[in-house]
């Protein structure tokens, strides 16, 4: 089939790129995989490496709706959750029955339970774009989590079901107790679906979402129903979902409600959206960036909430595109060789804009440390200066940091988007930018 | 029995009219801008904080009226500096900024205040109960509130259908673009909406707090509820709203009235059987599903009549 | 300060060496953030007390005792996380209390963790988590529970109100979820062996954390006529319920778990329910134990809070005699040790380490909350209302028990 609708994903312009450095750059992935638990390879770091490979799934998925069909869900954790479920319940089935069934394949099983459940209640939810999409995406999330705790023989009440991976028939000698393993697993089934989920956005099925995304009617007008693009695209991130679902079970070895909820459905948003949903490596940036927050950030600040929803509006105000998009701007300049021109005024900025955030994490903690109840340490520690929350100067310099650091950045950003136009049009002259 | 059904009622009606304070708003900013505000919620919580705060400061009465004020600044400030900018990415980039200013609003709170519930109590003044229907008391602050809804309410309507401000927002609803094309200064009078929309939730969150619990969680709590009726009521719909704000408080107060479930009407079930699913539905009671069920609803008329009961727009 | 700590912890961890130092480390894992943060705050604020008070006398064997804060944000998956991290540094001990979901999942962690890296063992010191299947069909030999579990706590209820023969009518309202259920079936269970005149004329499960206005409820529980309301509320749902009961006029009795949790002695006081709503818990500031009282008034002008966690001291006293008792901090002595070991508890009474399922047996005490009569035997007030919890009845351990199920497999 001739590509009918022209689109603005990556996808389009890898084709000008060479086949030798798309596949070098899959290579590469597949051997950082391997080679990263060799060099960080405290447990600690093996945790977060197979919590960053699940949601890096995970947010994929949930871009195949955002990013390429154009729909907004607030219940994307439904799939996710259920795939969870339905794998753990076969982990102890396997277990219980001695079926012939190793763990590497239990993802699958989630994936079909993800897809499954898509399948049921898709026909009619994509029967809309939208926000009439987004309202019942959100009202079934709703719904499924709060069905999951009365319906206690399946889901098992808040507590949840556990089950143990070792008990499955081994393969190659391998248990799966250690994490190490468990890691490997989970990188195994990181590749296949980042893989067949790239693969799917070049299929013409991948085309025809961008295109119902992008102008449903004409999408009619050449004789496709949107409605059905939408319903095989909510299929498959379904089954994606349902994939990650699987491996968190085996992860966590624990299936529990909390899966189904609207956090997790929020933080796949959070992940998709700050990563950049217009290319397919963003999500992918947002999963590693989100997770990595999440473990980190929750042990340094009590109010990671307000950084995460902070981080979230600046990303939305400023670079709706996200890092993805921040990143993939500077592509033409690159290749016409007038980035040069403007690393000087980037350089400028970053002064004033890092005093500006400083300015704003000392405010925020002052004054989170301020109202926290007597007991709670008030001494802030920033960039290795201890701040004393109730001290008067911890308050002048913040607010210094914040005003002066607000009104030079502004200036400053202004001279870097003067440069920055002076090297699009360079850019433009020669050719490299539309 | 009847004691169970007069007192349902009530609460149901009171229930209703709070949720239409808040829809009401949600629904004209809706209309007009084709945002979905997330943060609606939020600003009921704001409404019910900054009337906790003030209450302390200058009392109850004062703080009627000025904590709705203050919050209806925050929601102009929220479209000026932050919707306006976003509007031109488009309507998801506007609803997830008001997603992740629901975030951030539900963390400053709980910064400011704490987590726990705040002791924020009824006026001294209000603070007896008005009739007893039977042998159970109805508090007059209840009677209080519903007479404030009741206000706002008539006053809204007036508002829409006698002034000239009324008239372009009525315009707006059915017509949005065409209003701008009259020449309408369309930023100033979404500005205004926003504001008075925000100020309406404020308004609501300062009378329920008292009532309710006044909570960093308050918002997250009652966030889809809202989305639930004004989708199910019709998108853009005011009169949809109303009866689905009645009918979704309704709803609920009466399924916690009610006893009952599938194992009471016909018999427990053989308990050879074991636990599962069936089991599970079998025993539920209808009070126990009662928090699920306006999201049954919602599902269920988005499906059979996806522009919902009164809406003639579909997204 | 602490926050700083973690915060070099979790580099450390995530950058991936942890520094083996001779303190000796207890993992807490509890919602430092989100809606159960207050909660969680109030019990690291004790455990951090009792450390101190520990390292005063020297530690235990000579290790300085450190509480290590670990944010879970009430979430199953995210205590797993903690408590991964907790064993990757090196901890050997975790303490935690809020949420049966996080709970079970923390004790089938260490039960994996356990057999699978021999050497590396983790115990769970348990403090608030009272789901009954803890001890009974999902025990495990590394979790060690300190507080009665729910069943133990209405066998000592019942056996209170067995001797009450103003209670006619009983209504039960609980929370929707494991606890909740199980408080409902072992009162209709004990109730009707202990006194089967008394009528239960409704029983209601609501739920959690989600109902905002009670007034419903509370129109059926007028309806129904009864004298006397069991519940095993907490937390806000326990607030709302008690503030609709004062709107609309309820006067019962209010036998409840937690009344005296945060916001709960404000919402009695607003209702005005004067010593109308009893408590059961395994000790009160008031309990006229000379010891237990001084240290409740020393730990309020340290902590700014009361002591809502008794048991937590029970638990960490304990630990220390275990450790000292097995001469070593290696946690599988520490757990050998502690099998059936008595102890003398905070408020006076000997309670036992049972060995069979790994709970605490206890005395338990009911109290009622209002005015205090006699300010210099009952000094404590809760959240500065005025009003305490007045002594009503003490349950000897030998009345606050029940049989287990358990099945224990020893290493």
């Amino acid at each position: 089939m001739t590509n009918p609708v022209t689109t603005a994903t990556a996808a389009t312009k890898d084709e000008s790129g060479g086949t030798l450095s798309f596949y070098g750059i899959w290579l590469i992935a597949a051997v950082a995989l391997v080679v990263l638990p060799l060099i960080f390879s405290s447990g600690g770091s093996l945790t977060s490496f197979s919590l960053i490979g699940i949601s890096i799934i995970f947010a994929l998925s949930y871009n195949i709706l955002l990013g390429q069909t154009g729909l907004l869900s607030f219940g994307h954790a439904v799939q996710y959750g259920l795939g969870g479920f339905l794998a753990v319940h076969m982990m102890n089935a396997v277990a219980s029955y001695d079926w012939p069934i190793p763990l590497p394949v239990i993802p699958l099983i989630g994936g079909i339970g993800g897809l499954a459940f898509a399948t049921l209640v898709g026909w009619v939810m994509t029967k809309r774009a939208g926000t009439v999409f987004a309202m019942i995406s959100l009202g079934i999330g709703e719904l499924v989590a709060s069905s999951s705790l009365i319906l206690r023989s399946v889901f098992g009440g808040e507590s949840g079901i556990t089950t143990d991976r070792t008990a499955l028939p081994h393969i190659f000698g391998w248990t799966f107790g250690p994490q190490l393993q468990v890691y490997y697993l989970i990188a195994f089934w990181v590749m296949i679906s980042a893989i067949a989920m790239y693969a799917l956005t070049r299929t013409p099925l991948g085309r025809i979402c961008n295109a119902v995304r992008d102008n449903p009617e004409r999408v009619e007008f050449i004789g496709y129903d949107p409605h059905v693009v939408r319903y095989f695209a909510y299929m498959f991130a379904g089954f994606f979902a349902g994939i990650a679902g699987g491996l968190t079970a085996i992860n966590f070895e624990i299936a529990n409600s909390a899966y189904l909820g609207a956090t997790q459905s929020g933080l796949v948003l959070f992940a998709a959206f700050i990563g950049g949903t217009a290319y397919f490596f963003g999500p992918i940036l947002g999963a590693i960036l989100v997770t990595y927050l999440q473990l980190g950030l929750t042990n340094v600040t009590s109010v990671w909430q307000l950084y995460f929803g902070i981080i979230f509006i600046g990303i939305v105000m400023f670079a709706p595109g996200g890092i993805a998009g921040i990143l993939m701007k500077h592509r033409p300049l690159i290749r016409a060789r007038t980035l040069g021109t403007v690393i000087p005024s980037y350089l400028v900025a970053a002064l004033p804009t890092l005093a500006l955030v400083l300015g704003i994490i000392l405010s925020i903690e002052t004054v989170a440390r301020y109202t926290a109840s007597e007991g709670e340490g008030n001494v802030i520690n920033l960039v290795g200066i201890p701040f004393v929350a109730t001290a008067p100067t911890t308050w002048a310099v913040a607010v210094v940091l914040v005003v002066g650091g607000f009104l030079i950045a502004r200036v400053t950003w202004r001279r870097v988007a003067e440069a920055w136009d002076r090297a699009a049009t360079v850019a433009r002259d020669r050719g490299y930018l539309a | 029995m009847a004691e169970l059904i007069v007192i349902s009622t009530l609460n149901g009606i009171l229930f209703g009219m709070l949720l239409f304070l808040l829809s009401s708003g949600l629904t004209v900013i809706f209309s007009m801008m084709g945002v979905l505000n997330f943060a609606h919620a939020s600003f009921y919580m704001l409404g019910a904080f900054f009337g906790y705060q003030l209450t302390r400061w200058i009392g109850f009465w004062p703080a009627l009226v000025l904590a709705p004020l203050l919050v209806g600044a925050v929601g102009m400030a929220v479209e000026r500096y932050g919707l306006r900018n976003t509007h031109k990415h488009g309507h998801v980039a506007e609803l997830l900024l008001t997603f992740g200013l629901a975030f951030a609003i539900e963390e400053i709170v709980s910064m400011i205040w704490g987590k726990s519930p705040m002791d924020y109590r009824i006026p001294a003044a209000l603070d007896f109960p008005a009739f007893t229907v039977f042998s159970t008391n109805y508090p007059a602050y209840k009677i209080f509130m519903l007479v404030v809804s009741v206000v706002i309410f008539v006053a809204l309507l007036i508002t829409l259908k006698r002034t000239r401000v009324g008239l372009i927002v009525q315009a707006a609803l059915t017509h949005p673009s065409m209003v701008g094309h009259l020449g309408h200064n369309v930023g100033r009078v979404f500005m205004l909406v926003f504001g008075v929309g925000s100020a309406l939730a404020g308004l609501a969150g300062v009378i329920a707090g008292p009532s309710l619990v006044t909570q960093s969680d308050m918002a997250a709590l009652l966030g889809p509820i809202l989305f639930v009726v004004i989708v199910f009521g019709g998108l853009g719909s005011l009169p949809g709203a109303f009866i689905a704000s009645l009918l979704i408080g309704l709803i609920q107060t009466f399924a916690v009235a009610l006893n009952g479930s599938l194992a009471s009407v016909f018999g427990p079930l053989d308990p050879s059987l074991g636990p599962s699913p069936l089991t599970d539905i079998w025993n539920v009671t209808i009070a126990q599903v009662a928090p699920i069920l306006p999201y049954v609803l919602l599902v269920l008329v988005l499906i059979f009549r996806p522009m919902g009961l009164l809406g003639t727009r579909e997204s | 300060m602490h926050r700083l700590i973690v915060a070099a912890a979790a580099l450390a961890m995530l950058g991936g060496t942890a520094s083996a130092q001779d303190s000796l480390k207890i993992g807490y894992i509890d919602p430092l953030s989100g809606g159960g943060a207050s909660v969680g705050e109030g019990g690291l604020k004790t455990f951090q007390y009792l450390a101190d008070e520990l390292n005063a006398k020297g530690g235990i064997l000579g290790h300085k005792v450190e509480i290590v804060p670990m944010d879970n944000k009430t979430n199953p998956q995210e205590s797993l996380v903690q408590a991964q991290k907790a064993v990757d540094a090196g901890i050997h001990y975790l303490t935690q209390g809020n949420g049966s979901s996080v709970g079970a999942a923390l004790e089938d962690f260490v039960t994996k963790n356990n057999s699978r890296n021999p050497g590396k063992e983790v115990l769970y010191f348990n403090y608030a988590a009272v789901d009954p299947s803890m001890t009974n069909e999902k025990c495990s030999y590394w979790h060690f529970r300190w507080d009665a579990n729910s069943d133990i706590k209405m066998e000592a209820l019942t056996n209170y109100m067995k001797g009450q023969p103003s209670i006619k009518k009983v209504y039960l309202i609980n929370m929707d979820y494991s606890f909740g259920q199980s408080v409902r079936t072992e009162a209709r269970k004990m109730l009707g062996e202990k006194r089967p005149d008394i009528q239960i004329v409704g029983d209601e499960l609501h739920p959690m954390l989600k109902v905002t206005d009670f007034s419903p409820y509370i129109a059926k529980i007028k309806a129904s006529g009864a004298d006397t309301v069991v519940t095993g509320n907490w937390g806000q749902d326990f607030a709302l319920l008690l503030k609709a009961a004062a709107d609309a006029g309820l006067k019962v009795n209010w036998y409840t778990y937690y009344a005296g949790g945060a916001g709960g002695p404000t919402a009695i006081k607003q209702t005005g329910l004067d010593h109308q709503v009893f408590q059961i818990s395994e000790g009160i500031p008031n309990s006229g134990n000379k010891a237990a009282m001084e240290l409740e008034k020393d730990f309020r002008a340290k902590a700014n809070m009361s002591l809502w966690y008794p048991r937590a001291v029970n638990e960490m006293r304990m630990f220390k005699a275990a450790a000292e008792k097995a001469n070593s901090i290696d946690p599988v002595k520490v757990a050998a040790a502690l099998e059936d070991m008595k102890y003398e508890v905070l408020d006076g009474g000997e309670g036992i380490m049972r060995k069979d399922d790994h709970q605490f047996l206890q005395p338990i005490y009911i109290s009622s909350f209002g005015t205090l009569a006699d300010k210099a035997k009952e000094p404590f007030d809760e959240e500065n209302t005025g009003w305490g919890w007045h002594l009503v009845s003490k349950i000897e351990t030998a009345n606050a028990t029940v049989p287990t199920t358990c099945k224990m497999k020893r290493p």
